[in-house]
């Protein structure tokens, strides 16, 4: 459903993406790992339309459409898929969550912007998507300001699923939580993930994330991918040098 | 008045205000930046709103301005004055004999004509402002009717209050596109715009934006299925004329408590009690 080849970007004189090809499949979750650095936020943000890249093309596959290259996209059609086919969960969920508005209304924000216009059907389905992320429906009128940050990611993935969206990219969604909090966190992404059929993009530097939700991986250095293929056989046998590094952990976390 | 062009303005500037009016007539309730003059008015005394009229007023024109519906606010006066002097025009409090109509805070409750043109004093033309303080950034969402987050915001006050409690400056959709402030006009007038067969034309001084509404266009308060809007005014009697369905004003009649509701449209009232048997 979406495919990327050639891709290259550059920071000034750093070279943050080179030669990178990504290819993703309706309802798999693909992680991508290395070291801090290594590109994995820009091929993100390149994937997902938010950053033009230097060099190469991404395209995107609507079920029974035709093929659209990403960055040719009017802007418009582009920000149309990002309310409602696509989602995008940020390492920190104060950057997509509005703190100022209450929860149900961070959640209801993406129906409505879908033109729901009823409001009983909006709250009632905030509600729902809270009780699946588990926080207490009770806190549906509270301000995010009172959550705690596995709440606040929690709350950030139900905002983002509540559109039912074919494909989501994810930047270190567990990052900065406590170890607890991320297994249970981890959990929920992947049920929630596997019921919904969900293709992800799922960015991350813990290579044990990677084994839990993906089934396919492609690792990064500097810029470029340099192995890639099912995340057992790849975590299990490492070819490259570098992910022999990255999974005897010397580099990992 | 000597020294002065016709209404004050030099016809440069009121040419560079047409032209901008043509465009915002072009595209219903999309705000067009103008090179806002300086005006012998503070800001807030609505000077955008007397550019406006400058710019479409001409010798055969009868204006009449008013200020929370009232023709003899101090505001009101003065700018009326301002135009008999500076244009020579004739000048009414009657709705119905005006021709051009600049206003603040109230749509009078007479049922305008396409012989009109209402000229509304704006404070703050962007409807997004409370929500996205970046300028670039509500005119990225009116490009794109990028307009979710004030459905949010009409969301948090169901949930907080049980109903919308926006009193004035209830947000529109124009023609289905444009998200619009209406300017501080009540929430009761807001039905007026719609269909509205006088030409509306907005002008914000300080912020340098002109909009406008054609006659006849659609003109929607924003709203949900199950919360529709309501245009409501206080449960009372005009004290003065009777009416049941003006919008009422609530005045302190003596220092001990005393109160009354009279209509805001004091044309509107002296018109009821004139033709009153
Ligand atoms: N906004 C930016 N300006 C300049 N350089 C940047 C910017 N963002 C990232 N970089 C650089 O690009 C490279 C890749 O960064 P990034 O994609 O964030 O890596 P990762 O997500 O794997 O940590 C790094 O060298 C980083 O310093
Ligand atoms: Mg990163």
């Amino acid at each position: 459903m979406l495919s990327a080849r050639g891709l290259g970007f550059r920071f000034g004189s750093i070279t943050a993406l080179e030669a990178v090809d990504v290819d993703l499949w309706p309802g798999e979750v693909l992680a991508v790992v290395g070291e801090s650095g290594s590109g994995k936020t820009t091929l993100l943000h390149v994937l997902a339309g938010r950053l033009r890249p230097d060099a190469g093309q991404v395209w995107y596959r609507e079920p029974d459409g035709p093929r659209t290259e990403v960055h040719a996209m009017p802007l418009p059609l582009l920000r149309r898929l990002h309310r409602s086919d696509w989602g995008f969960v940020e390492q920190d969920p104060r950057q997509a969550l509005r703190m100022d508005v209450s929860a149900g209304g961070n959640v209801g924000e993406r129906l409505m912007a879908a033109g729901a216009r009823h409001y009983g059907r909006i709250r009632a389905e905030a509600a729902r998507w809270l009780a699946e992320v588990e926080i207490d429906v009770a806190r549906i009128d509270d301000r995010p300001t009172t959550f705690s940050g596995g709440m606040l990611q929690r709350l950030q993935i139900a905002r983002t699923l509540v559109t039912e969206p074919r494909l989501v990219f994810m930047d270190e969604p567990t990052g900065g939580l406590d170890v607890s909090v991320q297994a249970r966190l981890l959990d929920l992404i992947r049920t929630l993930v596997r019921r919904l059929g969900i293709a992800v993009v799922l960015v991350t530097h813990d290579l044990a994330v990677a084994r839990l939700l993906a089934a396919r991986i492609v690792v990064m250095q500097r810029g470029r991918v340099v192995e890639d293929g099912l995340t057992d056989q790849v975590l299990d046998d490492p070819r490259h040098p570098y992910t022999q590094l990255l999974v005897s952990s010397v580099l990992a976390t | 008045m000597k020294g002065y062009n016709f209404a004050y303005l030099d016809e440069q500037t009121k040419r560079m205000l047409r032209r901008t009016l043509l465009k915002a007539v072009a595209i219903p309730g999309h705000q067009i930046p103008f090179g806002a003059r300086e005006m012998p008015l503070p800001y807030g005394w609505g000077t955008g709103g007397i550019q406006v009229t400058a710019a479409v007023l001409g010798r055969a024109d009868t204006l009449k301005v008013i200020d929370q519906g009232a023709d003899d606010t101090t505001n009101a006066v003065s700018i009326r004055r301002f135009f008999a002097r500076t244009a020579g025009v004739a000048t009414t409090t009657r709705t119905a004999s005006a021709t051009i109509i600049q206003t603040r805070h109230r749509i009078p409750e007479t049922t305008l004509t396409e012989a009109q043109i209402i000229v509304y004093q704006v404070p703050q033309p962007e409807p997004l402002y409370q929500l996205e303080p970046s300028r670039t950034e509500t005119r990225r969402m009116h490009a794109l009717a990028d307009y979710g987050a004030m459905h949010v915001r009409l969301y948090e006050q169901v949930a907080r209050y049980g109903q919308i409690a926006i009193s004035y400056d209830y947000p529109v959709m124009v023609n289905g596109r444009h998200l619009m402030a209406p300017s501080p006009i009540p929430a009761f007038d807001n039905p007026k715009m719609h269909r509205m067969r006088a030409l509306q034309l907005f002008g914000a001084g300080r912020e340098k934006r002109i909009y406008a509404v054609p006659p006849y266009t659609a003109v929607v308060s924003l709203d949900f299925e199950d919360h529709p809007f309501r245009a409501s005014r206080a449960a009372h009697v005009c004290a003065l004329c009777g009416d049941r369905a003006s919008y009422l004003d609530e005045v302190v009649t003596d220092d001990r408590g005393g109160r009354m509701f009279i209509c805001s449209d004091t044309d509107h009232c002296a018109s009821r009690r004139e033709s009153a048997p």
